[in-house]
């Protein structure tokens, strides 16, 4: 019966995924829903490492911004097509991975996190820096719509279903990862390093292999931001970028399959829902003040309190 | 070479501020084993406590620093009483993500309390630069030098010279050990903490007359407070302090020589560089084998 259940709702999830364009009356809500299909992609990039291999990256934006800003510059610079430079922003992002893996993996704990948080700021400071490559500050203005096989995707709808299918390919390469044996060895790493090298899983391979993964599908979510919010600038790298994957995540539920697109979609449309009845500041108060309160009564996160809930009925 | 010396005092003046903040981590990230990203926060506080007394409670200037000090450490001991105590034995992560959600909620509620229009801290001391030989420097931060040379050395016995301190580090030596020769360690954590609190937002009432005081100044902060840290290597007093120099020193002449742009990377360059190649430290003694 509750495989039933699991099936439905998973179905009706689709439906409502693949139609919701045609029914929603405001614009405004289809854009809220494309940010928060781009966040989805960070959040299943980021658990893939918090969640499976117990590695926190805070630096996560820089992957994000990275992507973005070679997206943004192959098109404007290069007039690259859009698939190209998103396969770019992947490749580039990937390969920063490598580097922050195979830089930062001789440490674990704390130092991981330091390390990546310090990677992140010192990108950032590059981007506001080197102006004749970024602009600087003044960010980078005019970026293409996005457009496959010279069909524009320029209209909400279009870049609704594009980003739909990255998010679904990204779930999908999740679930895949996670269900071989390369996940498990993630797992195996994350609850014992010391056994599992004893059995012969070769941590630092498998966690910069993570690294290179998680990294590259940040990238694909910053190609997409890059291409559909026209305009790039250093705020990309925003440590408050990070927070909220972080936040999506640990809410969500880190080491679950469905906990980063809950929390994803959870953490962009209440904002939203509450800019009208509150200031903004309040608003990410109320984020941190949230954080703390999940940490205290859910630290499992939504989708695992829920699985639970329901095992008990 | 006079342009050097100044780059070299403009230096050791912010580098003691950096320091402040570093011994003031290294207790609670170093000893405790809490990543605190609420320590920038404690900063800010300091600084915007210092405005509200002396600007506008009319305090005298020295009675405002020690209010904001005394008021860093209170709200230190309250969220670690409130906020860490009860996850004591939880992974580091989960202890980190609640001072990021700390860190959130003070830096906004500060926002919403003083607004993001930077403010600027009156003080007493004269304007017109003491002319040193070829350098020259304002009063207010030769001041600054000797308040952070004097707090430093009253942490230092503090930690070092008293039964608190002995307390202090007993606890978090041999947690157990220490509770059964009868510490309350649960006030040792509650202390420590604020003390740490304490020591950096006796940085941000130093700084923040020099600089302006806005909300998000915490931030840059933070980072470097966990650059001193690791320079220093963890749990640290002595490194802490050197190292807060050092990367005061590193910054002011990176700026001065290479670009002004960079001047925060110095600090994410140094976690990085320390912590591949020393991860224990500038100037950790060699390890013992066996």
């Amino acid at each position: 019966m509750p495989n039933l259940l699991a099936r439905g709702l998973n179905a009706a999830a689709w439906v409502a995924a693949l139609t919701v364009p045609f029914w929603l009356p405001n614009p405004y809500h289809l854009h809220v829903l494309i940010m928060a299909g781009i966040f989805a992609i960070l959040a299943l990039s980021l658990n893939l490492l918090l969640g499976y291999t117990g590695l926190l990256s805070l630096g996560h934006a820089a992957f994000f911004g990275i992507g973005a800003y070679a997206s943004a510059l192959l098109a404007l610079r290069a007039a690259w097509p859009f698939a190209a430079g998103f396969g770019a922003a992947v490749v580039l992002a990937g390969a920063s991975g490598w580097l922050i893996g195979r830089l930062a993996l001789r440490l674990r704990g704390a130092y991981f996190v330091l390390v990546t948080i310090s990677f992140a700021g010192v990108v950032s400071l590059v981007a506001v820096n080197w102006m004749e490559l970024t602009n600087g500050p003044l960010g980078l203005p005019g970026v293409p719509a996005p457009a496959l096989a010279g069909l524009s995707l320029a209209t909400k709808r279009a870049a609704y279903y594009l980003v739909l299918a990255v998010a679904a390919l990204a779930y999908g390469i999740c679930r895949r990862l996670v269900y071989s044996r390369i996940g498990r060895a993630f797992v195996a790493l994350r609850e014992n390093e010391a056994l599992a090298a004893s059995v012969g899983v070769d941590g630092t391979r498998y966690l910069v292999l993570a690294t290179v993964i998680s990294a590259a599908m940040a990238g694909a979510a910053g190609s997409l931001y890059a291409h559909y919010t026209r305009f790039v600038s250093p705020e990309v790298f925003l440590f408050s970028y990070t927070v909220t994957m972080v936040i999506m995540v640990v809410a969500g539920g880190k080491g679950t399959l469905a906990g980063p697109l809950v929390g994803a979609l959870l953490f962009t449309a209440l904002p939203e829902a509450l800019r009208e009845a509150v200031a903004w500041q309040w608003q990410i108060l109320a984020y941190g003040a949230l954080l703390i309160l999940v940490v205290f009564f859910l630290p499992r996160g939504i989708v695992p309190a829920l699985a639970a809930w329901r095992a008990r009925r | 070479m006079e342009a050097l010396l100044q780059h070299l005092l403009n230096g050791l003046v912010l580098g003691g501020t950096y320091a402040l903040l570093g011994i003031g981590l290294t207790l609670i990230f170093g000893l405790m084993h809490v990543v605190n990203f609420a320590h920038g926060e404690f900063y800010t506080l300091g600084a915007y406590l210092t405005f509200a007394a002396l600007a506008l409670l009319g305090v005298p200037f020295f009675l405002g620093l020690a209010l904001a000090i005394l008021g860093g450490g209170l709200l230190g001991a309250a969220g670690e009483r409130v906020l860490l105590r009860p996850l004591r034995g939880e992974s580091i992560d989960t202890t980190m993500l609640v001072t990021i959600g700390l860190w959130i909620v003070l830096q906004n509620g500060e926002l919403l309390v003083w607004g993001g229009v930077a403010k600027s801290i009156p003080h007493p001391f004269p304007t017109a630069p003491i002319v040193l030989g070829p350098v020259s420097v304002a009063p207010l931060r030769l001041f600054v030098m000797a308040a952070v040379l004097a707090l430093i050395a009253g942490a230092h016995l503090l930690i070092h010279r008293t039964p608190l301190g002995t307390a202090m580090r007993a606890t978090f030596q041999d947690h157990d050990t220490a509770a059964l020769m009868g510490i309350d360690t649960g006030r040792i954590h509650t202390l420590t903490f604020a003390l740490g609190s304490s020591l950096a937002a006796a940085a941000g009432a130093l700084l923040g007359p020099i600089f302006l005081v806005y909300p998000s100044m915490g931030d840059l902060a933070s980072l470097k407070a966990f650059s001193v840290v690791i320079l220093g290597g963890l749990g640290n007093f002595a490194g802490a302090a050197l190292g807060g120099l050092l990367l005061g020193v590193a910054e002011e002449l990176g700026a001065g020589y290479v670009s002004s742009g960079y001047r925060d990377a110095v600090g994410f360059v140094i976690i990085i560089l320390v912590l591949l190649f020393r991860p224990s430290g500038l100037f950790a003694r060699a390890e013992r084998v066996g």
